[in-house]
C-alpha cells in the first residue's frame, strides 16, 4: 500500500515536471531507469567552475554509454544558487534535496560545491538512504569528529548510516599543509582572515591553530563582511602591521578578490594564501591579474588536471577534445564522482537506494582519474595529495606537491 | 606607523568611503523629501551606472583625464534619464494609490534592475572577461593612479592617493552645488515647497509633477556620479553591489534625518568614518553591528535623525 501511495505521488510530481515539455520521457518508477542528479551553484560567479564539473559528469556518463549495469542512467543538472545571492542559497539547496528524495528514480546525489549547502542537504538525504557524493566539500565536520561542532558528524546521520562521501581531501589537511607551506616559503608572520562561513572560518581556524604550533606569528584574526564595498580600512591596518603573509579562508564569492586588491592598494608587500575555494579563474578576474600575479598562492586538494596521470591524463585529453576548453580544477572531481556513482550502481545491480548506498560505501581500490583510491569508514577519500598553486601569467599555475598519498 | 598616523589614515579612508555613501544617500533623501517614498531601486540604479562605466571603458578604450570626463558626463546622464523614466512609468501612475503601492513597485523595480545587471554582465564583451561569468565580480581598470600625493607630509604611513583625490574632487563640489541649487534657484525653491506641502504648492501654481520629475533627474545624476567615483575608487563592480550600497545610503539618510539634504551628507560621512574606525580599532566582524547599533541609539534619542526637522504630520 505504501508503495502505491508513493507511486501516485511520484506520478503527480513527474506530471508536473514534464508538463510543458510533452510526456516523451519514461514514466516515473520505470524499473530500467535510474537517475543521478547534481546540485551545484549554477548561477553566480561559481558558475564557470561548476560548469566544468557538470561537463566532467556528462563525460563520464557518455563514456559509459548512458548505462550502468542493467540500467539506463539519466542525469539532471540542478542549480542551488539564487540570483539574489549570486551564490548558493540554503532554501534552494533544501528544496533540491527534498525533490531528490521524492523522485523515486534518483539514486545518487552529486553535490554540493559549498560546504554550507551540504550542511542543509546531508541530513535530508540521509533519512532517505540516498547516497551523496561531493566533488568539492572540504569541511571536516561532515565526516570527522572533533574538528567541527561537538554534535558533528552524528547530526548528519539521523538514520545511523553514513550517506555522505567525498572525493576531495578535507580542510584539516588543507589548513595544516597551508601553514606548513607558508613556513616553507619563508614566512614568519601571518594575518588570518575569514569570511564567517562554515567553510571559510573552518579552514582559517585550522590554519591558525597549526600556524601557532609551528611557530608562525599570528598578528591578527578577523572575519570580514563579504558584502562590504571595500576593505581599505582593514587593508591599511594590515599593511601597517606588515605581516609576511595574509591568509584568507573564503571563496571568490565571499569577496576574496576585492580583499587582495585593497591589500595591494594599501601598500601591503607580503603574499596572500587562499584555499581551494578561490582556485578558479573568476578569482583572478575579480582581484585583477596584475594585483594577484606572483602574490596570491593557493592550496588545493589533489592535482591540477594537466598533472594527472593514467586515467586522469586520459580524462584531460578527452575533456579538451569534447568541450574544446580547458577544464577548471574541479572538473575531474565531477568526473570522479560520476565514475564512482556508475560503478556503485553497477555493483548494486538493483534499483534500490539502500543497496546502492552500501555499494558506494564499499568502493575499494577504485581505479579512477585521481589514481587508485577507496572510501574510508567515514566516507572520505583515501588520497591525501594536495598541491600548491601560484598566480602566474594571469592564471593558476601549479607550483609544488604538498603532503603525500 | 604610529597610532596617530594610523588614525589619520583611517579618517581619510573613512571620509572617502563616506562621501560615496553620501552621494547615493542624497538621491534617497531627495525623493523621500518630495514623495515620502523610499526608492529601493536607487541602489540598483547606481549599480547600472557602474556597468555603463565599465562598458564605456571597454568599448571606447577610455584612459586618463579625457576618459574620466567622458564617464563623468555619460553615467550621470544615463542614471538621471533612467531614474526619471522609472518614476514616469513605475511610480507616477501610483501617485494617488495608498503609500504601500509605490513602495512595492520600488522593490519590484529594484529586482528588475538587478537582473538587468546580471544580464548586462553576461554580454560577451572583452571588458567583462568575454562574458565568462555573468555574476562574477568584474575588475574595473585603474584609470586613476593609486600613487600617494602627500609624499609623507602628514607622516610616513599616511597615504592620500589619486583615487581619494578623485572622490573628494567630485563629491565636495556636488554637495556644495546641490545645496546652493536647492536654496537659491526657483526649481530648488519649488522642490522645498513641494516637500513641505504638495497640495499647497500646487495651489501656489507649482507644477508638482514637473518638480518631482526634476527631483528624480537630479537624484539619478548624483547616483551616476557616485557610480563613476565608486568604480574608480573600489575597482570592482558586481550586479549585487546595489543592495549593500543602497542599504548603507538609506541608513545614512535616516541617520541624518530623512528628507534633509545636509543630513544625508553628514550621515554618509559618519557611516564611512564609523566603519573605518571599527575596522581599525575593533575588528571587521563587528563593523556592521556597530553601524546599526549607532543608528538605533540615535533614532531612540532623536527619532527624526541628526539634522531632521520635526516629523511632519499629514492628515
Amino acid at each position: 500500500m505504501k508503495f502505491r501511495v508513493r507511486g501516485a505521488w511520484a506520478a503527480a510530481l513527474s506530471a508536473l515536471a514534464v508538463s510543458g515539455c510533452g510526456r516523451g520521457g519514461a514514466p516515473a518508477g520505470d524499473p530500467g531507469l535510474v537517475k543521478i542528479v547534481s546540485s551545484l551553484p549554477r548561477t553566480g560567479s561559481a558558475a564557470a567552475q561548476t560548469g566544468t564539473i557538470v561537463n566532467g559528469i556528462r563525460l563520464a556518463l557518455e563514456e559509459a554509454g548512458g548505462r550502468a549495469g542493467p540500467f539506463r542512467v539519466a542525469y539532471e543538472d540542478w542549480d542551488d544558487a539564487s540570483p539574489q545571492r549570486g551564490d548558493w542559497d540554503a532554501a534552494i539547496e533544501a528544496a533540491n534535496a527534498d525533490r531528490a528524495v521524492k523522485d523515486p528514480d534518483v539514486v545518487v546525489y552529486i553535490g554540493t560545491y559549498n560546504s554550507g549547502a551540504a550542511k542543509v542537504s546531508i541530513p535530508k538525504l540521509n533519512a532517505a538512504s540516498l547516497a551523496m557524493i561531493s566533488p568539492a566539500n572540504t569541511y571536516p565536520g561532515f565526516t570527522k569528529a572533533g574538528l567541527g561542532e561537538p554534535n558533528e558528524p552524528a547530526v548528519y546521520r539521523p538514520s545511523g548510516r553514513i550517506n555522505f562521501f567525498r572525493v576531495v581531501p578535507t580542510d584539516d589537511l588543507q589548513g595544516v599543509l597551508g601553514a606548513e607551506w607558508v613556513k616553507k616559503l619563508g614566512g614568519a608572520s601571518v594575518f588570518v582572515l575569514h569570511d564567517r562561513e562554515l567553510y571559510g572560518k573552518g579552514i582559517a581556524d585550522l590554519f591558525k591553530a597549526h600556524a601557532g604550533k609551528i611557530g608562525l606569528r599570528v598578528l591578527g584574526y578577523e572575519g570580514i563582511d563579504s558584502r562590504a564595498a571595500n576593505y581599505r580600512s582593514l587593508a591599511a591596518k594590515i599593511a601597517g602591521l606588515a605581516p609576511d603573509w595574509v591568509y584568507f579562508g573564503g571563496t571568490t564569492q565571499s569577496n576574496g578578490g576585492q580583499l587582495v586588491k585593497d591589500l595591494r592598494a594599501a601598500g601591503f608587500r607580503g603574499r596572500v594564501l587562499v584555499p581551494d575555494g578561490c582556485v578558479e579563474n573568476a578569482f583572478i578576474d575579480s582581484a585583477g591579474a596584475a594585483n594577484a600575479e606572483g602574490i596570491v598562492h593557493a592550496t588545493f586538494g589533489g592535482l591540477p588536471p594537466e598533472k594527472l596521470t593514467g586515467r586522469g591524463a586520459e580524462f584531460y585529453r578527452k575533456y579538451r577534445g569534447r568541450f574544446g576548453a580547458e577544464p577548471e580544477v574541479y572538473a575531474v572531481y565531477g568526473y570522479e564522482c560520476a565514475l564512482a556513482a556508475l560503478e556503485a550502481i553497477r555493483r548494486a545491480g538493483r534499483k534500490d537506494r539502500a543497496a546502492i548506498l552500501e555499494a558506494v560505501a564499499r568502493t575499494r581500490d577504485f581505479e579512477g582519474a585521481l589514481g587508485r583510491w577507496s572510501f574510508d569508514e567515514n566516507g572520505d577519500i583515501t588520497l591525501r595529495t594536495m598541491s600548491g598553486f601560484v598566480v602566474k601569467d594571469g592564471g593558476w599555475s601549479f607550483r609544488e606537491i604538498l603532503g603525500g598519498p | 606607523m604610529g597610532g596617530f598616523e594610523a588614525f589619520l589614515q583611517q579618517v581619510l579612508i573613512g571620509l572617502s568611503n563616506g562621501m560615496i555613501i553620501a552621494l547615493i544617500a542624497l538621491g534617497y533623501t531627495m525623493v523621500y523629501g518630495v514623495l515620502e517614498l523610499i526608492n529601493f531601486a536607487h541602489g540598483d540604479l547606481f549599480m547600472l551606472g557602474t556597468f555603463l562605466a565599465l562598458t564605456l571603458v571597454g568599448a571606447l578604450g577610455l584612459e586618463g583625464p579625457g576618459g574620466l570626463a567622458v564617464l563623468l558626463a555619460a553615467c550621470p546622464a544615463f542614471c538621471a534619464g533612467l531614474n526619471w523614466a522609472i518614476d514616469r512609468w513605475a511610480y507616477r501612475p501610483l501617485r494617488e494609490a495608498p503609500k504601500m503601492a509605490p513602495l512595492v513597485s520600488a522593490i519590484g523595480v529594484s529586482f528588475i534592475l538587478m537582473n538587468v545587471g546580471l544580464f548586462w554582465g553576461a554580454l560577451p564583451m572583452e571588458a567583462f572577461g568575454g562574458g565568462r561569468a555573468a555574476a562574477a565580480p568584474k575588475d574595473f581598470p585603474a584609470l586613476v593612479s593609486n600613487a600617494d600625493l602627500l609624499g609623507g607630509a602628514l607622516g610616513a604611513g599616511v597615504r592620500f592617493t589619486g583615487k581619494e583625490l578623485l572622490v573628494w574632487a567630485v563629491t565636495l563640489p556636488l554637495l556644495g552645488g546641490l545645496t546652493a541649487f536647492v536654496r537659491w534657484t526657483r526649481l530648488g525653491m519649488a522642490m522645498r515647497a513641494t516637500a513641505q506641502d504638495p497640495v499647497a504648492a500646487r495651489l501656489m501654481g507649482i507644477d508638482v509633477d514637473r518638480v518631482i520629475g526634476a527631483t528624480f533627474l537630479l537624484g539619478g545624476a548624483l547616483a551616476g556620479f557616485a557610480s563613476v567615483v565608486y568604480a574608480l575608487y573600489t575597482n570592482t563592480i558586481s550586479f549585487q553591489l546595489g543592495y549593500r550600497a543602497g542599504l548603507d545610503a538609506f541608513t545614512a539618510a535616516v541617520l541624518g534625518g530623512i528628507g534633509n539634504l545636509p543630513g544625508a551628507a553628514l550621515g554618509g560621512l559618519l557611516i564611512g568614518l564609523v566603519r573605518a574606525m571599527s575596522d581599525w580599532a575593533i575588528a571587521a566582524e563587528w563593523t556592521q553591528a556597530i553601524v546599526f547599533a549607532i543608528l538605533i541609539l540615535i533614532l531612540v534619542f532623536r527619532p527624526s535623525g541628526l539634522l531632521g526637522a520635526r516629523v511632519r504630520e499629514k492628515v
